[in-house]
């Protein structure tokens, strides 16, 4: 027999992060989207409220809630604001190569200060050349005395200049097959963020490049093995990153369908409320149907997950789909609202603007449909 | 060590009051349809027992009379730090009035051992009969202090509480072991954390029906209530604007009618 049930505890983990999104995050969403700015505040609520250390086991500091709870916490969040559920899932990726793959010596020196926020981490493996071919990736390293030198550039980094530690992927200079992952902490000679991106949604939340020159990176910086770096990278956005796109994409779906459900029981057309339409209650039927179906997709993968099965082929179709629906949830929700769908101080302006940014995250749904077309052909 | 009990109430969220229908037969308020949230006032309860278990050695202990599910709220005030949960529940408590719920609350206080401090919320958004708290007193022959809004003095088994009073308040010194209701001015509850949801992992969750309080079943639920409800209505809405037009003579007269229609002067 399935149980489709949260557990009680679970809907306590969600009334948590329900809470904290309405109380903590929602007035800094104003500031956010004005400013493109405000992520230091966000990030400091994140941490207090104990939101980073979700994933990280309790031997670390962490809570070792699991992905389960990883999932609702950041659907609570993207509901409110899809912006700081990006940068709490990107700091939940740089996380996740330190939990699978880090030595022990790693996992004690880092996740303690993850879980509390005092040091931030994501990881970069987008270049400009792409990001869903890891392979190609010129980012190079050459060994020397006991040290690895990186050069090199990323981009659409989330979290690039707010991040200490980062997850760097690179290709051996002398080794166009041996990719590995290297910790690049801020502050190292030759490592900086550079440009800073404006997308058109999730403002406030910092996506950027960053680039090496010559870094000199210490041999216990070698994250999961010389040679292993495309499995840690991929295990960790396979898993994790997908994972988390979908708790941002259910959370903006509910958003979407609160808000189509909220104006078309105010809004009076023809003496009635717009609810009574069919053509709008047709329109708040698919966006529950999607919302419904996506979430079984979602939490089933995360289940999974939290059995310590993999995950990354479930998670490609719900990332698919549960992305893909948030973009229709946001264009229909527009839609209900006529003109005022077209004006800022609605919120559903925003949701359609952060839907389109959902997409690439993690891989674009066209990369999604190659998976799991390799998973059904295999 | 302070022996602090918060009596809490599940009550139906407020969030939620569009989708709560009177029962017909019962005039009462089904209560699982729709979620249950810990009583507000009660919230500032429970915030008063963790503080002064911050200050001082206290042990917490949370008392629910209410449905199984209300078992999620005894686990809620455990998650926020109280150290151990009794929920009372027996189909025969069902339909209890302030009088047979304070008795029954009463029976559990004692059963639980010492006590110094007995919070209650002032009263429940559901019922707001605001008789709870002095009804536990009195069972408990202890003093009571209502609507405190501010605890001054809380060292030793004297304290001195301020309470509302009309439009004032007044400062009252009591003797511990005393019950005490509390107004939402008293402090700003807190919310839950993910840590606090672990710990209360490990915290035990006591469940007593009528037998084991060993007391009478026509003491509890419907047949120990010498109250019941002969009806209950929506409230309706009859708030009206009446825009005063004329001239200024005209319109103090059509002023002064509508005061003196509305019994007011």
């Amino acid at each position: 027999m399935i149980d489709f049930t949260f557990t009680e505890e679970q809907e306590l983990f969600r009334k948590v992060a329900r809470e904290f999104a309405e109380i903590k995050i929602a007035p800094h969403v104003p500031i956010m989207e004005e400013t493109n700015r405000g992520w230091d505040e966000v990030i400091k609520e994140l941490a207090e409220a104990e939101m980073i250390a979700i994933t990280i086991p309790e031997e670390y500091g962490g809570l070792g809630m699991g992905y389960i709870a990883r999932l609702i916490a950041l659907e609570e969040i993207a509901r409110v604001s899809v912006a700081t559920a990006m940068m709490n899932q990107i700091f939940g990726l740089g996380i996740e190569p330190f939990i699978k793959f880090g030595t022990e010596e790693q996992k004690k020196k880092y996740l303690p200060k993850f879980a509390t926020g005092e040091r931030l981490a994501t990881i970069a493996v987008t270049e400009p050349s792409g990001g869903s071919d890891p392979k190609g990736c010129r980012t190079k390293y050459k060994k020397g005395n006991g040290t690895y030198f990186l050069n090199g550039r990323k981009c659409f980094i989330t979290n690039s200049h707010t991040a200490d530690t980062q997850v760097v992927l690179a290709v051996d200079e002398d080794n166009p097959e041996a990719f590995t992952t290297f910790v690049v902490e801020k502050g190292l000679e030759g490592f900086k963020p550079t440009h800073e991106e404006h997308k058109m949604g999730m403002r406030g939340c910092n996506t950027g490049e960053i680039e090496m020159k010559n870094v000199s990176v210490p041999a216990e910086n070698v994250l999961g093995g010389e040679g292993k770096g495309l499995k840690v990278a991929m295990t960790a956005i396979g898993d994790v990153g997908r994972g988390g796109m979908v708790g941002c994409a259910l959370g903006l779906q509910q958003a979407c369908l609160e808000a189509a459900v909220k104006f078309s029981n105010e809004r009076i057309l023809y003496g009635k409320s717009i609810s009574n339409l069919q053509a709008i209650q047709f329109k708040i039927a698919e966006m529950k149907i999607d919302l419904e179906a996506g979430r079984l997709l979602g939490y089933r993968a995360a289940a999974m997950q939290d059995k310590g099965e993999r995950s990354s082929n479930e998670f490609a179709v719900a990332k698919y789909y549960t992305t893909e629906a948030a973009q229709k949830a946001a264009k229909m929700a527009v839609d209900i609202h006529g003109g005022y769908g077209c004006m800022e101080e609605f919120p559903v302006t925003r949701y359609l603007r952060d839907s389109y940014v959902l997409g690439p995250s993690a891989g674009t749904s066209d990369i999604m449909k190659v998976i799991i077309s390799r998973w059904a052909l295999s | 060590m302070l022996n602090i009990v918060v009596c809490v109430k599940a009550v139906p969220d407020s969030s939620m009051t569009a989708k709560l229908k009177i029962d017909p037969i019962t005039k009462s308020l089904p209560r699982l349809d729709i979620p249950l949230v810990i009583n507000p006032l009660d919230s500032h309860a429970l915030e008063a027992a963790l503080q002064l278990k911050k200050k001082y050695s206290a042990h917490i202990t949370i008392l629910c009379m209410g449905p199984p599910p209300a078992g999620n709220i005894v686990r809620e005030c455990l998650a926020l730090g109280a150290d151990k949960g009794i929920l009372l529940t027996d189909p025969a408590f069902a339909g209890a009035d302030a009088f047979a719920t304070a008795y029954t609350l009463a029976k559990a206080i004692e059963k639980n051992g010492p006590v110094d401090v007995v919070f209650c919320g002032m009263a429940s958004s559901d019922g707001a009969t605001e008789w709870v708290g002095p009804e536990i007193a009195t069972f408990l022959n202890m003093p009571v202090v209502t609507m405190v809004r501010e605890i001054v003095e809380d060292q030793g088994d004297e304290w001195i509480v301020k309470a509302d009073y009309d439009h004032g308040h007044r400062k009252v010194k009591l003797k511990l072991p005393a019950v005490i209701t509390v107004t939402r001015n008293l402090n700003q509850p807190r919310t839950l954390s993910f840590s606090g949801i672990l710990k209360a992992r490990s915290k035990e969750i006591t469940v007593w029906d009528r037998e084991k309080l060993d007391i009478l079943a026509e003491r509890v639920g419907l047949k120990g209530s010498p109250t019941y409800v002969t009806e209950m209505a929506n409230l309706e809405n009859r708030r009206k604007v009446e825009i005063l037009e004329g001239s200024l003579q005209e319109k103090v007269e059509r002023l002064v009618q509508i005061l003196s229609d509305a019994g007011v002067v």
